[in-house]
């Protein structure tokens, strides 16, 4: 597990994979260069590789692979793929519920 | 590969039973071994249910862990729903021998973005299948995916590398789709899973549901091609292959009684055949009814397990209704040995019937069983259907050596022989209950249509329902044509009168005679008495009359002696002697 801690916060995220395969990694690298880029200092990145602990797989409801949680702030979010276009990510990451 | 039962000794390819009553026998012994299978259908046909029984069989019976994945219902659902089936799913997953998951996505909180496959599901159901060490995995309406995740081409891909995945586990699995329009599955499943596939169907018939299971394809096995009848009920699934049961069931010799002892007599003294099918038909209120319940009370003092199958009246009425003529069957159904089934033919189709039927039949293992009345499927114009279940539940019950007996109501103006034609085939004696009527009044008469391997009677008996159960009595035949009820009683009492009137006749001249003969004879005495006097009267004179003539010759002669002395004696003598002669 690759856990990211800071001071404050806002954005709580997981990460889950499924192994080393070429759209875990890729997600894995964009996410990596959305957080440290726009996020930076304000979000907290969980990366969960069902390979190694396929019981959260059950408890989460994950099916595809690579799929994002955004567990806070909610509402709840998912996003699945691998997350190539990051600035659709960003726009989805930073959409919270005071603009609902 | 131990529980592999093959039905066709050539097929190679091997099978996992499913346990399911008559599935395996359609199949040729189960589900292709270690591949997909797909079951499709409409809402509510079953498909799940189906999918379940598989699992939880595979379990109990052969000790194969299974997985269900379910795409629709939750864990709990599912556990409630198929707890009415007697599945207690709860046990089998805490034993371990069923993994249940419930696998969902929420369409609302998901987006795509990017290339993503479907590794979490291949992971869980991998996790799944070692955990327990499944055998069998169930895969329940896979086809919601389609509806939750983005992208079907990725969908497609994947579910097309889900299934070669499977198979090369070799886990035994099903998955289920709902029917499409113009396919069988919605999304074109089938065209991945193409091992073996079975439709199953849910139609509704003159206002009655009839499920139907269709194996459309079964790759390098022979298997049933027609549609074949299924019933979900509280013992799950069974599907029903009557059709290819054949006419090779031996036939017994035994004979069972009636119950009517004239009624044995008219069949050769012994009663019906064990294993034969029996048919009574007649108008309203022949006694039909009657006629089985006297069978089936004799059939339980036999000690044998009667099946009641009641269209018309609720077990409760017809035991009042047979009380009336001295039939109690209350004790025979507290003692286990008769069993009633009273439904409305039209509660559920003729398929669900014979299925209904026969599931009942396999667990109460009767010796005869009773169909009252037969006519009661009849709607509209599906005689054929009516006569293949009947062909169908017939061989089944032949196979089984119960004794079958069916009612028929005819209506009245039509010939009675014509009246279940689309039956008499199957029928091995049938009775015929008809209703004479002569000066005002309705009787009953039986006779004996037909009675196969046996020579029965060609009497017609009349019919009666008395305090003390069923009677038959000779009709009167006279010439004045068959008399029955009260005309042949009033005939009867006429011919008995005009019998003693003879008799009393025959007595008086016979003693008018005597009286002759007496007055004869004591007019014989009398005249023999007044003869006999007369003689020995005439005798009395005789001897007085020969004594006179004797001393008259003495006297003559001594007269003439004194008078002459000298006339020659010899003339006297000579004339004495021939009156001597005299």
């Amino acid at each position: 597990m690759n856990i990211k801690k800071t001071r404050n916060n806002k954005l709580v995220l997981s990460l889950y994979v499924a192994g080393k395969t070429i759209k875990s990694i890729a997600a894995l690298k964009n996410l990596n260069f959305i957080c440290n880029g726009v996020f930076k200092g304000i979000y907290k990145l969980e990366v969960i590789d069902i390979l190694k602990n396929p019981k959260l797989a059950r408890i989460n409801q994950i099916l595809a692979i690579p799929t994002l949680i955004r567990n806070l702030p909610l509402p709840r979010k998912n996003i699945i793929g691998d997350l190539s276009n990051r600035e659709l990510v960003i726009a989805k990451l930073k959409y919270n519920e005071n603009s609902l | 590969m131990k529980n592999n039962k093959t039905y066709f000794k050539r097929s190679p390819l091997p099978k996992s039973p499913t346990s399911i009553q008559g599935l395996d026998e359609i199949t040729g012994g189960g589900l292709p071994k270690g591949r997909p299978t797909l079951i499709c259908g409409g809402a509510g046909c079953g498909k799940t249910l189906f999918a379940m029984e598989f699992l939880v069989r595979g379990v109990t019976e052969f000790n194969e862990p299974g997985v269900f994945i379910s795409f629709e219902e939750s864990e709990k659902e599912l556990t409630a729903n198929v707890a009415s089936l007697g599945f207690d799913l709860k046990k089998l997953v805490a034993q371990k021998k069923i993994w249940l998951e419930h696998i969902h996505v929420e369409r609302d909180e998901t987006e795509q973005n990017g290339e993503y496959d479907l590794e979490g599901l291949f992971v869980r159901i991998h996790y799944a299948i070692e955990t327990i060490g499944a055998k069998r995995i169930v895969l329940d309406t896979l086809e919601t995916l389609f509806s939750e995740l983005p992208n079907p081409q990725i969908l497609r891909s994947e579910l097309k590398r889900l299934f070669n995945w499977l198979k090369k586990k070799g886990v035994t699995t099903i998955i289920t789709a709902e029917r499409g329009e113009g396919s069988f599955t919605r999304n074109g499943l089938e065209e991945y899973v193409s091992d073996c596939v079975i439709l199953l169907d849910h139609r509704v018939s003159e206002q009655s549901s009839i499920r139907r299971l269709r194996i459309v394809k079964y790759r390098g096995s022979t298997h049933g091609t027609n549609e074949y009848p299924f019933l979900i009920d509280e013992d799950g699934f069974s599907v029903l292959p009557v059709t290819s049961l054949g006419l090779n069931h031996d036939s017994s010799i035994e004979r069972i009684s009636t119950g009517i002892p004239r009624l044995d007599t008219m069949l050769s003294g012994k009663g019906y055949f064990r294993g034969s099918t029996v048919l009574v038909s007649g108008t309203a209120g022949t006694g039909k009814t009657s006629i089985a319940a006297q069978f089936v009370e004799a059939a339980c003092n036999r000690g044998e397990k009667v099946l009641y199958f009641t269209f018309e009246e609720s077990s409760s009425q017809l035991m009042r209704n047979m009380k009336s003529i001295g039939i109690n069957l209350e004790p025979w159904e507290k003692k286990g040995l008769l069993q009633f089934h009273a439904t409305r033919p039209t509660l559920y189709g003729l398929e669900s019937h014979l299925t209904t039927s026969i599931k009942l039949i396999n667990n109460f293992k009767p010796a005869i069983v009773i169909l009252d009345p037969i006519n009661g499927f009849m709607i509209g114009e599906n005689e054929t259907e009516v006569k293949n279940m009947l062909l169908r539940l017939v061989d089944f019950l032949k196979m089984k050596h119960i004794t079958a007996f069916f009612t028929s109501l005819t209506t009245s103006g039509e010939n009675p022989e014509n009246s279940d034609v689309y039956v008499s085939s199957l029928i091995d004696t049938w009775l015929l209950l008809r209703d004479i009527e002569i000066g005002g009044e309705r009787n009953r008469g039986l006779y004996v249509l037909k009675s196969r391997g046996m020579s029965h009677s060609n009497q017609i008996r009349e019919f009666r329902l008395t305090n003390t159960g069923i009677e038959l009595v000779d009709v009167y035949v006279g010439v004045d044509g068959v008399l029955t009820g009260s005309a042949r009683l009033s005939r009867e009492m006429q011919d008995d009168a005009e019998k003693l009137l003879r008799q009393q006749e025959i007595g008086s001249k016979q003693f008018s005679l005597e009286r002759k003969r007496e007055a004869m004879e004591a007019q014989i005495i009398v005249l023999r008495s007044e003869f006999e006097a007369e003689e020995s009267e005439s005798l009395k004179i005789i001897g007085i009359e020969k004594a006179r003539n004797e001393s008259f010759k003495k006297v003559k002669a001594e007269m003439a002696k004194s008078r002459r002395g000298d006339a020659p004696l010899k003339k006297t003598i000579a004339k004495r002697t021939k009156y001597k002669r005299k």
